[in-house]
């Protein structure tokens, strides 16, 4: 666990890619199997445990801390694990000095624990240790002077009683242990009459079959000695890991990548067998170190890593490319999946659903698996269809993130796949060949299909660069006819380019339509997190609603958090302090009105109804666009400019979908 | 006690006033008079009429501002008391950097205690902190949260050895505040037994040339020559925070990018700064430190100036000691943002840094 818990350490600050890469390589080179298989399981979210809630853990903390300082923290740090990791007594302390009675209680909940916070040695504060603190010269200044008509009282008359002397007195006894561990260190000198057993450093192994294997109940007693036994460092890393959030900066392709280069493999050859294994993976290490032969991959309906644009720039993109090279087509705004397809060795139908980045999805969409009778891949986007027609991002967010997929759902929400390409059909694969060819097979796989789920993206025919952007402005005028609002943008694809994996640059690019702007002005502000904990980078905007009895306010519409740079965030953040006019917590209540506050442009993708807004309206996406320092707050938008952008989004909710709070 | 501590020792748009005494503590406004804790630009600003302060403290002022920072200055001698109208003032040793006191004013037999910024961790150059005994205690709460426990500066700076031995063939640089913390790293980098020159960004040649003017050994220290830093392989080099984010310091051989400071113990924070090697080392008390001065001062009101006062302020009252927040603008910006901003004027350009 410690040697994890340092890797993960090591991650979290280093920013360089390929120094992450060597930290990970040198990781999985040295430590043993199974540990470094957990940890790859780990950082690629393949772990399956029940993870510890964070409710159990603030329960943890609380039995130790005193609540609110618990809270006051959490909110300051902003995050639950590194909190609990900083602020966790330290235990293992050596007894109390004689002839001081009274425990530390300065985290107030521990104070009655024998094992709560205690005093020690700190050695740079013990006078035996550290060198004497030098006597500053003080050159005598002239006492009395008239300067400040003072008087001076003659000799030094020390206030304190006891002088300087009681300070490194008081230093001995009371600082916090720094000491090296009793137990781990081995020192039997450090923990002068510690008793108890060595505190036990849990391997990653056990941690995981821990949470799978024990009672609910029991659980939290199994973190609590691990947190007693591990530093900051491996209370920090424990915590993310059984919390399930273990976000240090390493995506799976790159634990993958690393795994990979053990054995000179290409993440992608990993990426190939890794659908069929399991943690913790003692094949695959077999094989790239050479000690064992390649994964069978025991799944016939893999993953394959989908093949991602680039947003093009209109200002210096275009001239640059050729229109004759590139073929186009519609961007829908669904969400990207993966119909992946095949017979197992009983010559069973095997279907599965993947998102873009892998994560099995097929127990969401039973009706789309129903769909997959074929073997090979398809790539495609989720969409809703009712009555052939695509509906809105909005009504698809309803399909979203159920916990239940009840036979309602599945009927008011019908899963549809518009197909953009194919990977594999009948066991070959396509992906080398040029996307021309390979939309050719595709419209062949998808007509002997015909399957009333999976239908084709159209291509967008064009011959200049001005022809597309006339599509783009207008996709109703060039055949998407009504589904026009369900479309995003156009996509470009290089007509000679193979199916490559990740986002290589150049041969595919996406061109997104216009987002909606609204002129709104800063009304609250509340820290961010992670990265940006102490800054104020949320925040609440409103619009303008004329008031019944006269006259106008400011009701709040949405919260932006990103869409400005690191400079703009700390120009924000300075604003949003000098002009508080109320702290709640972590919010501030921002100046605003009609003669002040700050405007910002704000660009996002839609409206739909809230009943969770006193606005009535939520917005899509929302981000900051620009700031304008210059705008007045009076000239910013009014609410009817939202209601007219909502008022044409709602013809596309059917009947059967309720929308609260609807009253027309 | 007929005299309230509220009488001693009032807020005002400048900062706290004595009414008594006619003067101002650490005001952040120019004042008629005001005395002040230490040097830090936050605490001791420019264009006061009289000011009083401990010799270091006046040195400090004078070669941050020029001799003319103020009309007249008065050295305070630690220790000894002074009359001021119907108060009587005594300066005390704080900890926090050179010359950094905390001055205690009585009257009828109330005494107040300001504490400026202080801290009880081991520093080798500046008096320890001295523990006054008061009725109301000020205190700063830059740390004032249960997570902030500063680990051992000796660590801290063993991890920066490490990483110097590790990575010979790369330049260090450690962003730390120019008055006091760079002086403390390079004083404890000595007692680490660290003899290499340590080299300075030309921000804190005056300020580190007084110290040794004060009588601290810091070694040899040159500053860095613009056309050699590509030559600095292996090198500690010490610089302000924010010259860290200039091209001043990309021009050193694939440097490290380090700072010391409090605030590297969250994560998050050192991740903002761009940190690759925190050094957890704090030149302000932490949360057991600030808790156990305010009980050692035997204080029975507490106020606090700056910082994380929520938490300090309820733990107060868990202790049965009155407690409020002076929500003081000035000091250390809310105790979030850096105070390097206010302490350093910026390095404008790669020339006015070399």
């Amino acid at each position: 666990m410690n040697d994890f818990a340092h890797l993960l350490d090591r991650l979290a600050y280093e920013p360089r890619r390929n120094a992450k890469l060597r930290l990970l390589q040198d990781y999985f080179a040295h430590a043993p199997d199974p540990e470094r298989g957990w940890a790859l399981a780990a950082m690629t979210g393949n772990l399956s445990f029940r993870e510890a809630k964070p409710a159990m853990i603030r329960g943890l903390v609380e039995a130790r801390v005193d609540p609110v300082l618990f809270a006051l923290s959490h909110n300051y740090v902003g995050d639950l694990a590194e909190t609990t990791a900083l602020i966790w007594p330290v235990s293992a302390a050596p007894p109390l000095p004689a002839g001081r009675g009274e425990g530390r209680d300065d985290l107030g909940v521990g104070a009655a624990s024998p094992q709560g916070e205690g005093e020690g040695v700190s050695p740079d504060e013990a006078p035996p240790a550290s060198p004497p603190h030098p006597r500053l010269p003080q050159s005598r200044g002239q006492r009395g002077s008239p300067l400040l008509e003072g008087e001076g009282q003659g000799e030094v008359r020390d206030l304190s009683g006891d002088g300087p002397h009681l300070t490194p007195a008081l230093s001995f006894q009371e600082r916090e242990p720094v000491a090296p561990r009793a137990g781990l260190s081995g020192d039997p000198s450090i923990g002068l009459g510690h008793n108890n057993p060595p505190p036990h450093i849990p391997t990653l192994a056990e941690v995981v079959d821990t949470l799978r294997t024990t009672k609910k109940s029991d659980l939290p007693f199994h973190i609590a000695d691990w947190l007693d036994a591990l530093d900051e460092t491996g209370r920090w890393a424990l915590l993310k890991l059984i919390t399930g959030a273990l976000r240090v900066g390493v995506s799976a392709r790159l634990a993958k990548t690393a795994v990979g280069a053990l054995g000179g493999h290409e993440a992608d050859a990993v990426e190939e067998v890794w659908h069929g294994l399991e943690p913790p993976y003692l094949g695959l290490f077999a094989w790239v170190e050479g000690r064992g032969e390649r994964p069978t991959t025991l799944n016939p309906a893999l993953f394959r890593p989908p093949m991602l644009s680039h947003p093009i720039d209109e200002e210096t993109d275009f001239d640059k490319l050729d229109p004759a090279a590139f073929s186009g087509e519609w961007k829908w705004d669904g969400i990207r999946v993966q119909l992946s397809g095949g017979r197992d060795e009983a010559g069973e139908q095997v279907a599965r659903v993947y998102s873009r980045t892998g994560e099995d999805i097929t127990g969401a969409f039973p009706d789309l698996a129903e769909a997959i009778t074929f073997t090979g891949t398809i790539d495609g986007e989720l969409l809703i269809l009712r009555e052939s027609r695509v509906q809105s991002f909005n009504v698809l967010q309803q399909r979203l993130n159920r916990k239940a997929v009840t036979p309602k759902l599945l009927e008011e929400f019908p899963a549809h796949v518009r197909a953009y390409d194919l990977l594999t059909a009948e066991g070959e694969d396509l992906r080398p060949l040029p996307f021309a060819e390979r939309r050719a097979r595709l419209e062949g796989f998808v007509a002997a299909l015909d399957h009333a789920r999976i239908d084709l993206s159209p291509l967008v025919s064009f011959a200049t660069w001005d022809d597309l952007a006339e599509a783009r402005a207008d996709p109703a005028s060039v055949g998407a006819g009504e589904d026009a609002d369900a479309i995003e943008g156009v996509m470009l694809k290089l007509r000679d380019s193979p199916y490559l994996p990740g986002r290589p640059k150049g041969p595919w690019w996406k061109w997104k339509r216009e987002p909606h702007l609204v002129d709104a002005v800063m009304m609250y502000a509340q820290r961010g997190h992670g990265k940006r904990s102490s800054f104020y980078s949320d925040y609440t905007f409103g619009v303008w609603r004329e008031r019944p009895e006269g006259g106008r306010e400011l009701v709040p519409v949405g919260k932006a958090y990103h869409g400005f740079t690191d400079a703009e965030l700390a120009k924000l953040d300075r604003y949003v302090r000098n002009n508080t006019t109320k702290r709640f917590g972590p919010v501030r209540e921002v100046a605003c009105g009609l003669d002040e506050g700050l405007v910002l442009e704000i660009a996002f993708e839609g409206v739909q109804r809230s009943t969770r807004h006193k606005s009535g309206v939520a917005m899509r996406f929302p981000r900051v666009h620009r700031i304008r320092w210059d705008k007045p707050a009076a000239e910013a938008d009014r609410i009817e400019a939202l209601e007219t952008i909502l008022a044409r989004g709602e013809r596309e909710i059917a009947p059967g979908a309720v929308i609260e709070g609807e009253t027309s | 006690m007929s005299l309230r501590a509220g009488d001693l020792l009032t807020q005002t748009r400048e900062g706290l006033y004595c009414p008594l005494g006619g003067f101002h503590v650490d005001p952040t406004w120019p004042v008629p008079r005001a005395l002040i804790t230490h040097g830090h630009a936050d605490h001791a600003r420019a264009g006061h009429g009289k000011v009083l302060a401990t010799g270091q403290t006046l040195r400090i002022m004078a070669v941050r501002y020029g001799e003319d920072f103020c009309e007249a200055r008065q050295e305070a001698v630690l220790g000894e008391e002074i009359r001021i109208g119907d108060v009587t003032v005594r300066f005390a040793p704080a900890g926090h950097v050179l010359g950094s006191a905390q001055i205690a004013i009585q009257a009828q037999g109330v005494r107040v205690v300001v504490s400026g910024d202080y801290k009880r961790a081991y520093d080798p150059t500046c008096l320890p902190f001295e523990v006054v005994p008061c009725d109301v205690f000020i205190t700063e709460a830059t740390f004032g949260l249960p997570v902030f426990r500063m680990p051992d500066t000796k660590d801290e700076v063993k991890k920066l050895l490490d990483s110097v031995a590790l990575f010979p063939e790369r330049a260090h640089i450690v962003g730390a505040y120019a008055l006091g913390k760079a002086q403390r790293v390079m004083a404890l980098l000595r007692e680490a037994g660290y003899d290499q020159p340590i080299y300075l960004h030309g921000a804190m040649e005056k300020l580190t040339e007084l110290y040794k003017q004060e009588g601290i050994p810091l070694g040899d220290t040159p500053k860095v020559v613009a056309t050699e830093r590509g030559k600095l392989h292996g090198a500690i080099v010490l610089c302000p925070p924010s010259a860290i984010q200039d091209v001043w310091s990309r021009k050193f051989p694939d440097p490290v990018t380090s700072f010391a400071s409090g605030w590297m113990r969250v994560r998050a924070r050192a991740r903002q700064k761009g940190a690759e090697l925190p050094l957890v080392i704090s030149d302000h008390s932490d949360w057991p430190d600030l808790c156990r001065t305010i009980r050692e001062t035997g204080a029975g009101e507490v106020w606090v100036t700056h910082g994380q006062e929520d938490a300090l302020v309820h733990w107060c009252g868990t202790q049965g000691i009155a407690a409020k927040p002076l929500h003081m603008l000035g000091y250390g910006d809310d105790g979030e943002a850096e105070p390097a901003a206010v302490e350093e004027p910026p390095v404008v350009s790669d020339e006015a840094a070399a």
